[in-house]
Parts: structure tokens; sequence; C-alpha cells
């Protein structure tokens, strides 16, 4: 196009993020811009809508301290493309890609735009390799596979920061290389990136891991990028260069402000709570990137960390992430008060490939019977224990009591490992120990033959014993 | 879908001059009319348009329109959104326009470029086709031309519905491609060649030879479907709840266990990874009463939430007329859309773009009409043309409400056309109780006209039975508030059987795992039985306590135990046995005593 006229004066408005200038034949949507201000540096921004007689800029820094007489956009002639390779593993980077780290520049093996492009679904191959996290309450009740993405629903001031850099640094597939990590920060707390790098640098990981970091003091809007910058890197590393990537993302409640920012600033009739009403379909071009393809021996797994505003799980963001991930581990304020760690609320925790991922030849051929016992025992639990409150445990059976401490010991033996690794075989067997505690005849949804073989009485029978114990 | 050849005429190419997200305006194109496609920009993507002004025509474009640009050309086309129908949809994936998305994948498109082209129906491979008329025969739309074996199905080639009536010049048997002429008809406006696919408008409701009433369930093979909350051929169902309560789960299951002949799946805005599951399990799993893969019965339309929102819409539509074109051959057709909120979700946002005055939580004030023209597609049907047959278009649309609040506009709007409502329970999801459907709130309209069809083909005590099973899971209601404030011990034994009897009711009958090996569909003979059974152990409980038992001890019975395992039962037998251990149960009062002399064996007790 036109090569005469790629800087533009005449801008004409210049509010919070965006800025409108008078157009000039040849600009494309989506194209990126530089805007330089009088003095100051170089700002980016991308076009966002065009008209007959204007163009609509969002600019990442926003637009503080510009003004419409000396400000010229410079137009780059297509969208923002980000210079990969995997020696972006082991560096420190900003939320848009660039090196922070005071290494070397990075020489890019290809330039791919950020926004990447939807897999073909005939193209997807199902997910059902199997990660080992050490995390109990994860690999036996809500699997996490290759290629799943799978976010914390956290609340404020609870360890979501500690179980994903546990899950990141710990997670294996047996028989196989480690997982690459590729590090987010969307508007997060130097501290919290700190921990995170000192967490892989503890555990010897750090130069598998790219860091991207757009903190809480960096621009806003920038934070839109920075998850389509960390994923076209992981793209690249799982899909050309076969490697097995993890993306963790913190967190996603600030992109979903930004983008709210973003929209408010366009005057677009907002849906809920504010948010618009698109931000199901941004969330799900960000999440759907993670997967698995035919042909193509790597993976992307998505651990997005999502902050549930008010612990409120039907807040816009973490509802409409749970519509778009395969399954959510819910963190609960109640656990993390009795100092269980993790503390998570097995009930509303879900993997939806679990089912692909175990059973024969996979984990265990009794490992979805199992699960699905233990979500029986300790849904009926926590229903017992509601009832409690009210009418007191001496009005229990003494069966119903029975599945009352089961659902104690699940909580704070089987959940509650600390700080421990535990791998897939020590999950089972303590598994096996809580059940234990009831009666055989109690455990229905496991087929007697498993129970002939792992079943035991806690106690040495008095589970049995106890059944007779203390009846009306 | 249709990409007819451009017209090269200068009145057929415009301009872009504005374009923000999905919606861009095009100047220059004077004989556009609202609905028709148009090609934008050098990718010449799929745009529609959705209303003219004097000097511009709002268009809705299908694709990624990052990298347009002012003054980019825009063509006129001629033509609306169509589908293409015919030989070749059957066991094909395509996305909402109608690209052939295993094709594609196959020619080592692994992602989707915008502005991809690929015809719907392979046009190089023949079908053979068998003629059912002759050369001189009088025919006219919706007549049966003749055959064409698909696998096991037999597809069956209609005059198209929007040709006129005229007589045979030419049809004959042979091996033919889709686009090549299988005879001529002689119509009063002229000959019109006849060819194995025809092409239809997406948003044209295909006419049909009158509508019927409910008269057969939809049979699906989940017990709180089939027993509590039916479905008729030809009806509707609407299946609300929040994330992670099944709405997927239950989709999938009606795709794979219904009675259906022909199955069109929508993903409409949801996730590729279900596309992909659902799309290797159907080439494996076997289709019970054809022998082929369940995937020759299978037509997958695959929109995922990552892809452009504006063909999310056409998804929808496209679905609709690959089922209706179904239908008119005479087949009974499920269409399970999921997720119907998501196509809400995609209008609402171009309505935005659109800037027109938005409704309630900012979907458009046509929101309802929209929805209502979609479920009016279903319906049984004679079929048009000869010779009679009926056909039926069941339509199953999932709502995902925001929060999971069943009071936003999506699934009110949609309550108001559905014959049936499955209210999926985020409690019930929680405690892991599957399928997760809402017995106080759930309800369907064709009980009543199904009654009959079930009394005679399942059991003449059918509806006693549900009553009765209903009123139980309503009495357990009352009795767990009474429960909630002085505890179980306060209440009479009959009031603790009947607690009890619901908690078999919930455990034994109503949860219904997904994925078990034999227990993740059920004829509706065997549902009866099972609940027959726990019913009578309803019955046994209460005797055995009047008999002076301790309900701890009855409790412990192994006769309960069996019928609490009875789910893992398999077996052409399993009704039989089902029956036995129903009359065990009920005239049980001496608990721990073995089966009865002369029943069948059961599963055996606990060692
Ligand atoms: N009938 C069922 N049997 C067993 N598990 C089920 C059933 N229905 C749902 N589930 C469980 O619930 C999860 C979520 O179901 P899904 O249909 O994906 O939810 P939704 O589409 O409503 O978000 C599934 O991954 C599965 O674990
Ligand atoms: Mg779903």
């Amino acid at each position: 196009m036109t090569l005469s006229v790629r800087r533009l004066r005449g801008v004409e408005r210049l509010a919070g993020p965006l800025l409108v200038v008078r157009r000039v034949p040849g600009v494309a949507l989506g194209e990126e811009v530089l805007v330089r201000g009088r003095g100051g540096a170089v700002r980016h921004g991308q076009v966002l809508e065009l008209d007959a007689e204007a163009l609509v800029v969002q600019v990442y820094e926003g637009t503080a301290a510009l003004d419409l007489g000396s400000t010229v956009v410079e137009l780059t002639g297509g969208p923002f493309r980000l210079g990969v390779s995997a020696q972006m593993l082991g560096r420190v980077l900003d939320g848009r890609g660039r090196p922070i780290d005071g290494g070397p520049p990075i020489v890019p093996l290809r330039s791919a735009d950020v926004n990447g492009r939807a897999i073909n679904p005939s193209a997807r191959a199902s997910p059902e390799d199997f990660i080992e996290t050490g995390i109990s309450a994860i690999d036996l009740l809500d699997s996490l596979v290759r290629g799943q993405k799978l976010p914390i629903f956290t609340g404020a001031g609870l360890p979501a920061d500690e179980l994903a850099a546990r899950i990141a640094t710990g997670a294996r597939v047996l028989g196989e290389e480690r997982f690459v990590t590729i590090f987010a920060a969307m508007g997060t707390p130097r501290r919290v990136a700190d921990f995170f790098r000192a967490a892989f640098e503890s555990s010897g990981s750090l130069d598998r891991v790219a860091l991207f970091l757009n903190l809480a003091d960096d621009p806003a809007i920038e934070r839109l990028l920075t998850p389509r910058c960390a994923l076209t890197l992981a793209e690249h590393l799982a899909f050309d260069l076969g490697m097995q990537v993890l993306v963790v993302m913190t967190d996603v409640t600030n992109y979903g402000e930004a983008l709210r920012e973003l929209a408010t600033a366009r005057e677009e009739v907002p849906g809920r709570r504010g948010y618009p009403g698109y931000l199901y379909t941004d969330l799900a071009t960000l999440f759907e990137r993670a997967g698995r393809v035919h042909g193509r021996p790597g993976s992307l797994t998505v651990l997005p960390i999502v902050t549930m505003p008010d612990d409120d799980i039907t807040h816009p963001i973490p509802d409409l992430t749970g519509y778009i991930t395969e399954g959510q581990i819910v963190l609960s304020r109640e656990l993390h008060g009795r100092a269980v760690f993790p503390p998570i609320d097995a009930l509303p925790c879900l993997s939806r490939l679990m089912n692909a991922g175990i059973g024969e030849g996979k984990t265990r051929p009794e490992h979805r019977a199992v699960a699905d016992q233990l979500y029986a025992l300790y849904a009926r639990g926590r229903e017992l224990r509601r009832l409690v409150t009210v009418i007191g445990e001496a009005a229990l059976s003494t069966a119903e009591r029975r599945v009352l401490a089961f659902a104690d010991l699940f909580e704070t033996r089987f959940v509650g490992q600390g700080a421990t690794r535990r791998s897939l075989d020590e999950t089972f067997a303590l598994a096996w120990q809580v059940l234990g505690e009831l009666p055989r005849e109690e455990l229905i949804r496991v087929p007697t033959d498993v129970l002939d073989r792992f079943w035991r009485p806690a106690n040495g029978g008095a589970a049995n014993g106890r059944a007779r114990e203390g009846g009306p | 879908m249709s990409t007819p050849a451009a017209p090269a005429s200068p009145e057929a190419r415009g301009r872009i001059v504005a374009a923000a997200g999905p919606v861009v305006r095009a100047a220059g194109l004077p004989r556009l009319v609202v609905g028709e496609i148009v090609r934008v920009g050098p990718s010449r993507l799929l745009g529609e348009v959705i209303n003219l002004q004097p000097d511009a025509a709002t268009i809705q474009v299908y694709e990624e329109t990052a990298g347009l640009r002012i003054g980019d050309p825009v063509e006129a086309t001629g033509a609306p959104l169509r589908a293409w129908l015919g030989p070749g949809l059957l066991g094909a994936t395509f996305d909402g326009l109608q690209r052939p998305l295993a094709a594609l994948a196959a020619a080592g498109a692994w992602t989707l470029a915008p502005g991809l082209e690929a015809p719907a129906l392979d046009p190089q491979r023949r079908w053979s086709f068998t003629t059912r008329r002759r050369a001189g025969e009088e025919v006219g739309p919706g007549d049966i031309l003749g055959v064409v074996a698909e696998g096991p199905f037999e597809h069956r080639i209609l005059v198209p519905p929007d040709t006129s009536a005229g007589r045979l010049r030419a049809i004959e048997t042979g091996d033919v491609t889709v686009h090549e002429e299988i005879g001529r008809l002689a119509t009063a406006a002229g000959d019109v060649p006849l060819r194995l696919a025809h092409a239809w408008p997406v948003r044209a409701i295909r006419p049909s030879g009158g509508r019927l009433g409910a008269g057969e369930p939809l049979v699906t093979g989940q017990r709180v479907l089939d027993t509590f909350f039916p479905v008729a051929r030809g009806g509707t169902a609407v299946v609300p709840g929040g994330f992670g309560t099944g709405k997927t789960v239950l989709e999938q299951a009606l795709a794979r266990w219904s009675d259906a002949d022909v199955v069109v799946y929508v993903g409409c805005g949801e996730r590729g990874n279900e596309m992909a599951s659902l799309l290797s399990e159907f080439v494996e799993l076997v289709d019970p009463r054809t022998g082929g893969p369940l995937l020759a019965r299978s037509v997958l339309i695959a929109n995922t939430s990552n892809m452009p929102v504006a063909a999310r819409e056409a998804s929808v539509q496209l679905g609709a007329t690959i089922a209706e074109y179904f239908r008119d051959q005479g087949y009974g057709v499920a269409l399970l859309a999921d997720s119907t909120s998501r196509w809400a979700e995609a209008m609402r946002e171009i309505s935005g773009r659109l800037e027109e005055l938005p409704g309630e939580e900012g979907f458009p004030a046509y929101l309802g009409s929209r929805l209502a023209h979609f479920y009016e597609r279903a319906g049984r049907v004679v079929a048009q043309g000869t010779p009679e047959r009926t056909g039926s278009l069941t339509i199953v649309g999932a709502v995902s409400p925001p929060g999971g609040d069943f009071s936003e506009p999506v699934t009110q709007a949609s309550l108001r056309l559905a014959g049936t409502f499955w209210a999926l329970d985020t409690e019930l999801a929680h405690a892991r109780h599957f399928p997760a459907i809402g017995w106080t709130q759930s309800y369907s309209l064709y009980v009543e006209p199904l009654t009959r069809w079930y009394r005679e083909e399942v059991g003449a005590d059918w509806d006693e039975r549900r009553t009765e099973a209903i009123a139980l899971l309503a009495r357990e209601r009352q009795l767990l508030e009474i429960v909630q404030l002085v505890g179980p011990d306060a209440l009479p034994d009959e009031d603790r059987v009947a607690l009890e009897a619901a908690r078999l009711l919930r455990e034994a009958f109503l949860q219904q795992h997904a994925l078990d090996p034999v227990d993740a569909a059920r004829s509706p003979r065997v549902q009866l039985a099972m609940l027959r059974a726990v019913l009578a152990a309803r019955a046994g409980l209460g005797a055995a306590l009047a008999s002076g038992m301790l309900l701890e001890q009855a409790l412990e019975a192994p006769v309960l135990q069996e019928l609490r395992r009875a789910k893992g039962w398999s077996g052409d037998d399993v009704e039989a046995r089902l029956t036995a251990l129903a009359a065990r149960l009920a005239s049980w009062d001496r608990p721990g005593v073995g089966p009865a002399a002369g029943a069948p064996p059961g599963e055996g007790s606990a060692p």
C-alpha cells in the first residue's frame, strides 16, 4: 500500500486507552501502530475501527500526557507479531515479549501473529496422557491431562500461587521428558512474580521457563497482549518443536478488567456487571489455544489462575472461564482457615478430560470407581455436616456418623497433604486407608472384586465392628 | 456453503468504507438484497448483508476481519447463505459455513485461515444411484426420485422443494457425482436438470406436507428422561445448566443412544476438544441398529468458541437445514445444539456493533423471535411428495445461563418455546448425582400424549409407577425440611422408610453414569423394571419395620445390596432378574435370608 503516508498527524480525540486520528487510505483493521508524543517513549497501539473519516486506535500504554497537536501515529503495515524461538526459555520478558533481564537479544526462528489461529477441530487429537501433578486431590479426583485447560479458582489471600508453582515444578508424565513452562503475569504484583521465579529456580528448572511479565504497575491495556504473546511462544514450542508445554497465567481477573476498561472507553453496551458481551469469546480465543494436534508430538496445557472477586464463583470472569475450560480446581477459604494445604474444595472441582486419561494401562483400572466412591461419600459427609449444625451429632445414626468422620479424614489426610509431593501410588494407598474407615457394604460404587483386592478395614476390622456399636 | 462463481459485472463490486470487528460497511453495490452473501476483501471472506441504506450496506463477516482495509473490494454473489444437501453429509464434520473440516484437516489445514475454501460435498466422489422412477412419470417437489446407498443408510434423493412439478424427461440409474445430472424434468418454466445434491437457504424452513401431533417418544436410554421427562419425536427440549452440570454429556449421550435415524450435532461456540473426542468415539462406536459406526448416522457441525462469532448463528441454522433434509426423506432426526446461548451471544455481539437498541441484558429485541423460528423447525410431519412417509425433527438445545441463573433472557425465552425442560442443578452436579437433572424444576408437556405409547410398549403400569416415584421424591423434600429442624429420629417409621426409599430411587434409579459400560443406556422396559424394584423396596422396608425390625438392620439386608448394585447387571435377562428381585423385595420380611427359592440367581450378596 501507499508507503508515503506512514506517519499520521491530526489526532482528534484522546480518551483513556483510545486515540482517534484522521484516516488515510490503506490502514488495516488490527494493524499495529506506534504512537509518539512530545518527548516521552514510543507507545504501541492497534487499530480497532476504521470509518469514513477516522480510525480508532487502542494505545496499550494509555494516552496520559499526550496532546492532540504534537502526537504522531506511525503505521507499521501489519499486525503485531512476536518473534519466537526456543532461546526464549530461561529468559525474562516484558508483557509484550521484549527481554528485560539484561541478557543477549533473542534471535527469533520465525515471527507469528500473536492472535494465533483457531485449531481445526478435526485436526485435534484428544488429550489423554495423564499428568501426575503430585497433588492427591487432583491426581485421583480431577486428573489433569496433556493439552487440557484447567484453571485454579481462588480467592484473595488463598494459596493459588503456591499450588500452581507446585504443579508447574512437580508435574510429570510417566517416562517422558519434563514440561517446559511459560509463565504469563497479567497485572500481577512483583512479589508474586518473584515468588514464581524463586520456585522455578529452587526446583532447578529456570532454564526451562520463559516469564512474560506485565506487572501491576505496567500499562493495563498491555495485559491484553501478554497472554497472547505467551501462547504464541507456547504454540511454537509445542506444535513446531514438539515440546510438552505448560502455560501458567495469572491473573485472568486482571485481564478481564483490562478488557472492561477498554470496552467502557469505547462506550460499548455492557453485558453482565459491566463486562463486555464478548468476554466469553475473548477468553475462549486464549484458552482454546490449548490442545494437541494430530501428527504433531507436542502439547499445550493451560493452567490459568482466576481470583474470584468476593469469593463469588458466579462472577462473570470465573463463570465464563468455567464455561470455556475443561474443568476447574476450586480453593476454599474454609479449608485454608483450618490450615489444610492445598485447600482444595473437592465438590465444585471438575476435570472434564479425566476419563480419557485414567484407567487400565494409564493409571489404575479402578481409578474411576475409587474417585466416584470418594466423591459420593464426601458429598454425603458434607450434607450431614450441614445437618449436624442444626440438629447436633447425636441425632445421627451410627452409619451417618461414620460418613461424617470420613469427611473429616478425607479433608485433613487425603486433601491436606501439606508440602509433600505424593506419587499416584501413594495417593491410592491413602485413599484406601481413608475408605477403610467404612464398612465395605457401603462402598457400592466400587466393584466387589476391587474391594476384595484393596479394601482393608482400618484398625483391623474396627469399621465392621463399629457398624453395630451404639445403635439406638 | 454455496459459493457460486462471482458475477463479473461492475455493479457487483463495491468497496469497504468502514470496519469494526465482524461488521463492515460497503458502498457501491446498489443491487444487494438483505441476506445476500458477499465476498469481502482480497481473501474473499464470506459475509452476509444485514441491512441496507441508500449509500452503504452493513455486512456481518463470518470470518476474522483483521487485515481488511478501507477501499478493499466487496463482491455480490446474488445468493443467500445456502447449505448443500446430498450424499456425503453423513459422517462429515463441517464448520458453521459448511466447510468440510475433516477433509481440510486431511489436506493439512490444521488451523483455519480466513478465506479458506473447500466444497461441502466431495465433488469427485461417485455414488451409486438407483432410480425409483421412469421417464415420462409426473413428479413434484419432495417426490423420491431414487436412492443412494450410503453405507448402511438409504439416502433418498428428492425433487428439491423449490422445483416445480413436471414430467420426467429422463432419469437413470448409474454412478454419478453429486453435481452430475441424474435426469431432467420438463416443467412449465422449462427443463430442469436433476442432481443428487441441491442447495437450500439455511434460514428458510423447508416445506412439509403437514404436521402431526406427538405420538411416540424419542427413546434416549436415560432413565430420568424416558421415565420422568420424556421428549416426543418431533418435540423440543431445552437443557439449561451452569458450567459443569452435564449439558454436553447429556447431548452426547443423546447423540449416542437415542433411537433417531439421523443425528445432527451442532457444537456452537463450545470446546474444540469436545468435538474431537465425539468424533473419535463415533468412528469406533457401533450403532446397534445398523451394525455400522455411529458416525455413519451422524453429521457434526463444529463452530467452536474461538472460531468467528458471526458463523455461530449460521452453524445452528445449517444444522437445522440438514436435519430437515433428512426429515423430508422420511427419517426420525435429532438435532442437538450445544449451546444455543453462544448463538444468542453472537447475535448480541453483532447487534451491539450495529448500535441497535439493546433489550434485556444487552440482547437484541428480536432474540425471542429468532429462538422461536429455530424451535419451530422441530416437528413430526408428513413429508412433502410421494411415496407417503412421515419424518420427525426433534430439537434439544442446551442453554448456558450466566452464573447458572435461569432467570436470564435466553433461558426464559427458550422455556416459553420448548415442550420439555430438563433443568440441570449445580448442587446435584457437585454431589456427583448424574445426570444432574433436577426433578422438582424439570417438566415434560409430552407425558400425556405419550402415555398410551408407554402403556402399550413398555408396561400398563408405566404412568402409575411414574407418578408414584415422583410423589415419593416430593415427599422426601417435605420430610427433609422436617429433618433439618428436628432430626430423623423424630419421624415415624413410615416416613423414615420413605426417606430411605427416596434415596434408593435417586441412587439406584435416577443416577446413571454416562460412561458405564452397561448402564449408560437402558431400554424403557428395563427402566420400568428397575423402577418397580425400587418401589417394591419401599413396601418391603415398610413390612420389615412393621414386623419389628430396626431400620438400620433392615437397610443392611443383602436383597437391598443387590438392588443397589443392579445398575451393573447386563445380559438379555436383566428385565427378568429385576422382576424377580422386585418380587423378593416386596414380600421380604425376613432380612438376611438369601434369594427366595426358584428366583433367578442375583449377582450374589456380599460374601
Ligand atoms: N451422566 C453423567 N455421568 C457421569 N458423569 C457426568 C454425567 N453428566 C455429567 N458428568 C460429569 O460432569 C462433567 C461436566 O459435564 P459437561 O456435560 O461437560 O458439563 P456442561 O456442558 O454443562 O458444562 C463431565 O465431565 C462429567 O465428569
Ligand atoms: Mg458443555
